[in-house]
């Protein structure tokens, strides 16, 4: 397992794959035109260098640390929730009803009220497809496919019909009222006459994004429940020997999940529409496949893998704005970091893990076998000893 | 694209200082969620702009959405860069122009498809109800055996509005006509999915459907393909369609899109600002003619539609638009 040092798992091997990436999408680039260095510059600047750029940044890795911690809880159990997207868009409809109908004396009292009802909805629309898993086995990936597209259906009907206001065309319902509004970090992190994060979406629901990670953390290590999760997910039949019932697993995983999912909906439409907007989820279903693959189904790599998928959305942007490069272009270009970064690990990994197996065989203070040893004794020159391959 | 990247300092001078910056960068244009290349709606707006540069050279700035906070995004950016008049396509931008357009008295909006109420922003609405009943009239004509079809795009109030209007005219044209509504999905891959329209065509004809209207974007494509391999007449829409399979769509109702945006550009920053309604009247809307639907158009079906059209213009005939009291006189959806 451990055949190199832990910075270079943390940090040589995605750089150097964000590296690869960048040399690929740099011909891209030229092949239609355009410079790339320049591209470079306005998609970091415009991604991670001024407040208002985190501002945008934040935001969609808000959305996306929601939807990768619903994936990665329910691959723990070996569950794959492709429901994200259907999940997040009925999370949506709880808090828009709970916004709109419930009379809120203050934004923090909806907030919690929002909370609750987006877990509420989101765990609903996933336990239909949990029980027919655990109960009939019919497969999750397939009913939780299908329910993506039955909550797309029900938005689709409430919202031309019965939740929108009479004429107008948008399909949304009428603004939250004034009460609901959440601050945004522009209200939180601006003081005097400096305004920062002017004109943003980013709110205070990634803070409860980033709560949620450590509740995670703590629910899949540190709790009974995980363990029982961990468990079922390596080995459902000697969970089940262990005396794990797995139809409580499935079912009560894929309610986690769901609520997981659902809970987006605070960002998306509480925080940042203020109003239930169709579609308002926008694939952030699916992208959480991919953040919560990246990140491992780990809590803390979930968040860096919805940062980095921030910062590539919003980088985007700004290449879209600033250069006019054509969308699918810059779709091209996110795509091939996180085929890079993502799927290709390994094309990186093996070659270096190798690089640094010879080394190892090299140095005459390590002994073989799995041991750890400190970046510094790994970097010391070690030509005495002839390699031995 | 050098001039553009200019800005760039500009902008972030104008982001920090806070404050909107008023230049000259010429227009902008900002596309809506399905891509410029839409065969439909947006494409419009791209040949009515790409119109105006062929015709004065110049260029403009454009952005096409690819998510719901990037409008507010694209907006600001764009106001910020000096760009005037600022042009979007789109229902969906009405709330966040609504917001933003105060921040920006110096510069002028233009909106279609939606009415937003600021001093600075033109709104440009579609009376869609009037083109379709004119397209309505000939399909109840046109059809043999009184029962025509009606192929949406996703179900959502403007789509209706087309559809009540086709309603009335068949009506107009036939009182026992059936009219065979459906709609090709629920989510945006609605827009674009050919097969699936091709497929709601196919039953349509097997319940008796011998004119088919879409207004489905691109998914209307795969309905005009199906009418023609079936040998039943179909009526394209937004743009002319009528060249697709040459004596085989009956019409196309057309939108004019492509005119509103160039005449915006053309206006330049001295654009009029309030509601313009482009109707039959004013040849926003209406139904296309030309060589490759020449033989279908029968000298009684034209004599009726003109009537018609100039009784909509005159105002002594009213058709009802569906988005006035959200429900409709001659189709239940």
């Amino acid at each position: 397992m451990d055949r190199m040092p832990r910075w270079a798992d943390v940090i040589l091997i995605p750089l150097i794959s964000l590296l690869l990436a960048a040399i690929i999408s740099a011909g891209v680039l030229l092949a239609i035109g355009q410079n790339p260095w320049e591209a470079l510059r306005i998609m970091v600047s415009g991604s991670v260098g001024s407040t208002y750029a985190w501002g945008y940044t934040l935001y969609y890795a808000t959305n996306f640390m929601f939807t990768g911690l619903a994936v990665a809880v329910a691959s723990h159990a070996r569950l794959f929730n492709i429901g994200g997207e259907g999940q997040a868009a009925i999370g949506g409809l709880g808090v828009a009803l709970v916004a709109l109908y419930l009379p809120w004396p203050h934004w923090s009292l909806a907030l919690i009220g929002a909370v609750v009802a987006s877990a509420l909805f989101g765990a609903a629309w996933a336990a239909i497809p949990a029980v027919l898993q655990a109960k009939r086995g019919s497969h999750i990936v397939i009913t939780t496919i299908m329910f993506n597209f039955i909550a797309a259906a029900l938005l689709n009907y409430l919202l031309v019909g019965p939740l929108k206001p009479t004429g107008t065309m948008e399909t949304a319902t009428a603004p939250f009222p004034e009460a609901t509004h959440v601050p945004s970090f522009r209200d939180m992190f601006s003081f005097g006459e400096t305004i920062l994060f002017r004109g943003t979406p980013a709110n205070v629901t990634f803070f409860v994004a980033v709560a949620l990670c450590v509740l995670v953390w703590l629910l899949i290590w540190k709790t009974r429940l995980g363990y029982e999760i961990r468990a079922f997910g390596f080995s459902e039949g000697a969970a089940r020997y262990a005396g794990i019932g797995s139809t409580k697993i499935i079912v009560v995983t894929m309610l986690i999940s769901g609520a997981l999912a659902g809970m987006m909906a605070i960002n998306n439409t509480l925080g940042e529409a203020e109003r239930l907007i169709l579609n308002a989820v926008e694939g952030a279903g699916f992208i959480g496949i991919a953040v919560a693959l990246m990140g491992r189904s780990h809590p803390l790599g979930v968040f860096l893998a919805a940062i980095l998928f921030g910062i590539l959305y919003q980088g985007g942007s700004e290449l879209g704005l600033m250069l006019g490069i054509p969308r699918e272009m810059i779709v091209v270009i996110q795509a091939l970091v996180i085929l890079f970064t993502g799927a290709l690990d390994n094309m990186v990994r093996m070659p270096v893990e190798r690089l640094f197996a010879r080394r190892r065989a090299r140095a005459p203070l390590s002994p073989p076998g799995p041991t750890r040893h400190p970046p510094g004794r790994d970097a010391a020159p070690t030509s005495t000893t002839p390699a031995a391959e | 694209m050098t001039k553009l990247s200019t800005f760039l300092g500009a902008s972030a001078l104008a982001l920090l200082a806070g404050g909107a910056m008023a230049q000259d960068a010429g227009p902008a244009v900002i596309f809506d969620l399905g891509g410029k290349f839409d065969k439909s709606f947006n494409e419009s707006a791209f040949n009515g702009a790409q119109r105006w540069a062929e015709e004065t050279g110049e260029s403009y700035a454009e952005f096409e959405l690819t998510a719901e906070p990037q409008r507010e995004q694209a907006i600001r950016r764009f106001a910020e860069q000096g760009h005037s008049p600022i042009i979007m396509v789109g229902f969906m931008s009405a709330t966040p122009l609504n917001e933003i357009a105060p921040d920006y008295p110096e510069t002028k909006f233009v909106i279609v498809d939606a009415v937003v109420e600021q001093p600075n922003v033109r709104s440009v609405v579609f009376n869609e109800h009037e083109g379709s009943y004119l397209v309505g009239l000939m399909a109840g004509m046109a059809s043999e055996s009184g029962t025509v079809g009606f192929v949406g795009g996703m179900d959502i109030p403007l789509i209706r509005k087309f559809g009540c209007g086709y309603a009335q005219g068949v009506k107009a044209a036939n009182p026992d006509a059936t009219i065979v509504t459906n709609f090709t999905g629920t989510t945006p891959a609605a827009w674009n999915d050919p097969a699936r329209a091709s497929e709601l065509t196919l039953a349509q004809i097997s319940q008796g459907v011998d004119v088919v209207y879409a207004a489905a974007g691109g998914s209307g494509l795969g309905v005009l393909q199906t009418a023609a391999d079936n040998d039943i007449l179909s009526i394209g829409v937004d743009s002319n369609q009528n060249y697709l399979h040459p004596g085989e769509v009956l019409t196309s109702m057309v939108k004019r899109v492509d005119n509103a945006v160039h005449e915006a550009m053309t206006a330049g920053a001295e654009v009029e600002v309030g509601v313009q309604v482009m109707g039959v009247g004013n040849e926003g809307v209406g139904y296309a003619l030309d060589e490759h639907n020449q033989p279908l158009v029968t000298e009684e079906i034209k004599a009726a539609v003109d009537q018609a059209a100039a009784q909509i213009a005159s105002g002594e005939l009213t058709v009802h638009d569906y988005m006035t009291d959200e429900s409709c006189p001659a189709l239940t959806f």
